[in-house]
């Protein structure tokens, strides 16, 4: 985006931050959609964190957590699906009906609702994952109502007008032809078709040429009715509105959703072994590459000392060992990082970095020294010290805002967990021991099978020596 | 729905940021927001935003000074000075700064533009006092081995690939700012060349430090869970017996560009590029040149003419003309010499790039000549005064946009007064700043299309990277 030349620069790529993920690419935001209910908090002020859970008359449920001090109400909400639920050959369905909600519903056509969102000063956006179709609603307190009704209509009766619909192929397929020679939408692409070769997963969230052209209206209703229904929905609800009011709104905005969504199903999968490396050539002097492994289930009785191996190995910024070896040490990188990603039907460790074409090879053999000497020895004592001192003092962090305090509510709500969860877990993170961090080290950090995805002109040095 | 195809690029992270800190894009003071202001004996400036709502806080300095204060040649050493800050002071190891916050639970980052620098942590309130200090210390007690220096260097020219050599809107975007400025240095990059990035060195960056890096030339932001009263007497405690660098200017004086007498044009062919578009930036004034009035009128003309799907820009070349699949844009206040409106189109499938123009270019012509509705300037305001609300839910937002706004010299008043100012524009304000500043003259016209490449413009664009 032009505007970049204008822009203060950061230190550090803020690639794995909930805050400031939302505008990176669709790969990134997926793993933050999950990786939300990894950062959660304990709540200090009990009082203001009160977790108040909710059951509609239409069985609706909810979480609310009230807070009067802004006059704004964030909502947030899922449903069980996203791009997974495409049909085969209608790839980027889902990702195509985040695009059409606010395009007309109701007797409003697209430009009417887009002028009252914007006279409401309503914020209304969609977005899908693999496994969940998202919404993100706030609103000025003193415009629920009206705002409430067109979040309403947007769900429960989009119009999907031929207009609108080829407008927004259009700025799809523009989106397309740009990811195809971006290098890190490439790489992150690439990477799961090789892990997951044959499976849902493998498939292009953001569909194809020839899979966004056949999309029509009818397949868009026909997504809409199979996977937003009430059996599936999840609601989390943070700001300056009681139970009361929240009970009435849910209903007048879900109510009227089928109650049991038809889902297509998505069989569990592990990404492929045998420690693939693809190369895709594009002309940049920089390359992009992907690396992963098979990961611990999220209910995986190892998977909080998998987390904090994880913030160990590239997860902790610059605490973290990819970091130092990779960027502080030899200046191979500005950008290194790691992180767990647990999908609903599998779960990944993954990390990137970006080496001029003529040293990727050299980061990557570190990476993958790193990670051998990490399955091999563990980390230090204090690198197990400090990650656990930064995971449990930093939670606070994560609930400084209404609208970052609901996207941790959804998180939970979504992979099944109760309120109780806030205050139990940093203890959960406490408990993590360093003979747990060593074992989950021996059976994540498995090299030989390690994929690794490489996008640019990556050139070996002749003397490797 | 306006999708943004360039925004899956990294450099639409960045964005996110800058909207974070421009009062024109979406950050706007919120008036019942509280802020105090004190000033220590040294010079060095602080605010205090309180808000209880978690028990942390947001822990910042900013410096008056950023790539635009750079000597000429030494093109990036605002920025990577910023990187090496995390380097090593006597009380300090090289790399610890950034591993003790995270320790205490915290997280730490810096960012650099043309017009200011800033450091900050986010973190439990009970280590503020911690950060103070570490923050103080490498203010004045920097330490630079010549190896730390050498290879972040190496990590700066790897931010330069991933941010502007692998991707052709980037590099389209900077050779349009070194065409729009004749002479002033927000015409350069604020990460610099790469030619000259590869030169510098340790003594660049120590001289760059000594001068620019005292109390009298940083502002403090402490945003959370706090008092003024108890901040004040921490800051006195820490940043106070800081010694100030007498030899700062009080002013800041770049050089000035001369009229903008001509429409410029910059036009590349890259076979990296997704799609053809086009890309139009004027030169306008900033919220502190601006005659009173014309920044809130250009910030609503921008919101009009390019902002969104209801915008005048999207309503004819996406919905009516369709010789567009997207069209955006924005105005960009918050600078020291000058600020800027940039609008952009991405070509339709099979329309041709000169039929884009000519429709940017009527709209462009239909706003000035005619102005804009009552309903669209009222939907504007509503918009705008509505994200001063919005930004209120974060102390961070608060935090940056207040401390930006002060580096570049605007005061506490002035943000907060926006939203008055805002809702005094008329229809008739906002006509004229468009005749006035969409002047074709004080423009830059780039486009980007997706052929080949002529092979030496190729090699010059996509040097063989590994030199540095």
């Amino acid at each position: 985006m032009k505007f970049a030349s204008k822009l203060p620069l950061a230190r550090m790529r803020p690639s794995h931050k909930i805050q400031q993920a939302r505008a990176l690419s669709r790969f990134v935001c997926a793993m933050v959609c999950l990786a939300a209910s990894l950062f959660l908090f304990q709540p200090r002020n009990a009082e203001a964190m009160e977790v108040k859970q909710i059951k509609t008359k239409n069985g609706i449920e909810a979480w609310l957590v009230e807070d009067h001090s802004v006059p704004l109400v964030s909502l947030k909400f899922a449903f069980e699906g996203g791009s997974s639920q495409d049909p085969d050959g209608k790839e980027g369905l889902a990702n195509f009906l985040t695009t059409m909600l606010d395009e007309g519903a109701g007797d409003l056509n697209s430009n009417a609702f887009q002028e009252k969102i914007e006279d409401l000063a309503v914020r209304l956006s969609f977005s899908e994952t693999k496994d969940g179709f998202y919404g993100n609603f706030r609103t000025l307190t003193k415009n629920l109502d009206p705002a409430a009704d067109l979040l309403h209509l947007a769900i429960a009766k989009p119009r999907f007008d031929n207009d609108a619909i080829e407008r927004m192929r259009k700025q799809l397929l523009a989106s397309l032809a740009f990811a195809a020679r971006n290098p890190e939408r490439v790489a992150a692409k690439t990477w799961y078709e090789v892990a997951f070769k044959g499976h849902l997963y493998a498939r292009p969230s953001n569909g194809t040429e020839k899979t966004i052209q056949a999309i029509s209206a009818e397949d868009l209703e026909t997504y809409r009715n199979r996977v937003f229904a009430r059996n599936t929905l999840k609601v989390a609800v943070v700001g300056d509105i009681d139970e009361a009011s929240l009970i009435k709104l849910l209903d007048r905005i879900f109510g009227d959703l089928p109650e049991k969504a038809g889902l297509r199903d998505v069989p569990q999968v592990q990404p492929v072994k045998g420690g693939k490396r693809t190369v895709v050539e594009m002309n940049v002097p920089q390359s992009v590459a992907v690396f992963g492994l098979g990961a611990m289930a999220r209910k995986d009785p190892d998977f909080m000392s998998a987390f904090v191996l994880n913030h160990i190995i590239g997860g902790g910024g610059f605490a973290s060992r990819l970091m130092e070896e990779v960027r502080e040490k030899r200046g191979l990188a500005y950008s290194v990082y790691s992180y767990i990603l647990p999908y609903r039907h599998t779960s990944v460790f993954s990390g990137s970095v970006a080496t001029r074409n003529d040293a990727i090879d050299k980061s990557l053999d570190v990476i993958r020294e790193e990670l051998a000497a990490i399955a091999k020895d563990g980390p230090s004592a204090d690198e197990f010290k400090n990650a656990k001192s930064y995971l449990v003092g930093s939670y606070a962090l994560r609930f400084d805002t209404g609208s970052k305090i609901s996207s941790q509510l959804l998180g939970l709500l979504e992979e099944g967990f109760g309120p109780e969860y806030l205050t139990n877990r940093n203890k959960m993170i406490s408990d993590v021991t360093m003979d747990d961090v060593k074992r989950v080290a021996k059976r994540l950090l498995d090299t030989d099978n390690l994929i690794v995805t490489i996008v640019g002109k990556p050139q070996k040095p002749g003397d490797k020596s | 729905m306006n999708l943004n195809p360039f925004g899956f690029s990294l450099t639409k992270s960045l964005l996110l940021i800058m909207t974070l800190l421009t009062p024109t894009m979406t950050a706007r003071a919120e008036p019942a927001v509280k802020v105090e202001e004190y000033k220590l004996d040294n010079g060095m400036q602080v605010v205090v935003i309180p808000n209880t709502r978690a028990p942390v806080v947001t822990h910042m300095v900013f410096y008056r000074v950023g790539a635009a204060d750079e000597t000429p040649g030494v093109s990036g050493i605002a920025h990577f000075l910023e990187h090496l800050m995390f380097k090593a002071t006597e009380k300090i190891p090289s790399g610890e700064f950034s591993k003790i916050v995270s320790r205490l639970g915290g997280q730490d980052n810096a960012f650099t533009g043309h017009d200011a620098t800033a450091y900050f942590q986010r973190i439990a309130k009970e280590h503020l006092n911690t950060v103070m200090e570490m923050e103080a210390d490498r203010m004045v007690n920097l330490q630079l081995s010549e190896n730390d220096v050498v290879t972040e260097r190496n990590v700066i020219l790897e931010e330069r690939r991933s941010r502007i050599e692998n991707s052709p809107s980037a590099i389209l975007s900077e050779q349009m700012d070194a065409t729009l400025y004749y002479s002033h240095p927000y015409g350069i990059p604020i990460i610099g060349w790469e030619h000259e990035m590869e030169k510098l060195s340790r003594t660049d960056a120590l001289t760059f430090y000594k001068h620019f890096y005292a109390p009298n030339n940083a502002i403090l932001v402490v945003a959370g869970d706090v008092t003024g009263e108890h901040v004040h007497k921490l800051a006195k405690d820490i940043y106070g017996k800081l010694p100030a660098n007498p030899k700062i200017a009080s002013a800041r004086t770049r050089p000035q560009d001369p009229p903008h007498r001509s429409a410029r044009r910059v036009d590349i062919a890259d076979p990296r590029a997704g799609k053809a578009s086009i890309h139009r930036d004027y030169v306008a004034p900033s919220a502190l040149t601006a005659k009173p009035g014309e920044a809130e009128a250009l910030t609503l003309l921008a919101t009009i003419l390019a902002d969104g799907p209801t915008s005048r820009l999207y309503k004819k070349m996406v919905v009516t003309d369709k010789s567009a699949s997207s069209a955006d844009g924005g105005y960009w206040s918050t600078a020291i010499d000058s600020g800027k409106i940039a609008l952009y189109a991405i070509a339709a499938d099979g329309v041709d790039l000169k039929t884009v123009e000519a429709g940017l270019d009527a709209t462009i012509e239909e706003v000035r000549k005619s102005g804009v509705t009552q309903e669209e300037l009222d939907r504007a305001k509503a918009g705008e005064i509505a994200q001063y609300v919005y930004d209120s839910d974060s102390q961070s937002t608060l935090a940056r946009r207040y401390g930006y706004e002060l580096a570049v010299g605007r005061s506490i008043a002035d943000i907060q007064a926006w939203p008055k100012k805002i809702e005094a524009i008329t229809v008739d304000d906002v006509k004229k700043v468009a005749e006035k500043y969409l002047d074709i003259r004080r423009s830059v016209t780039g486009t980007l299309v997706p052929a080949p490449a002529p092979a030496a413009a190729d090699s010059k664009q996509a040097p063989s990277a590994g030199r540095g």
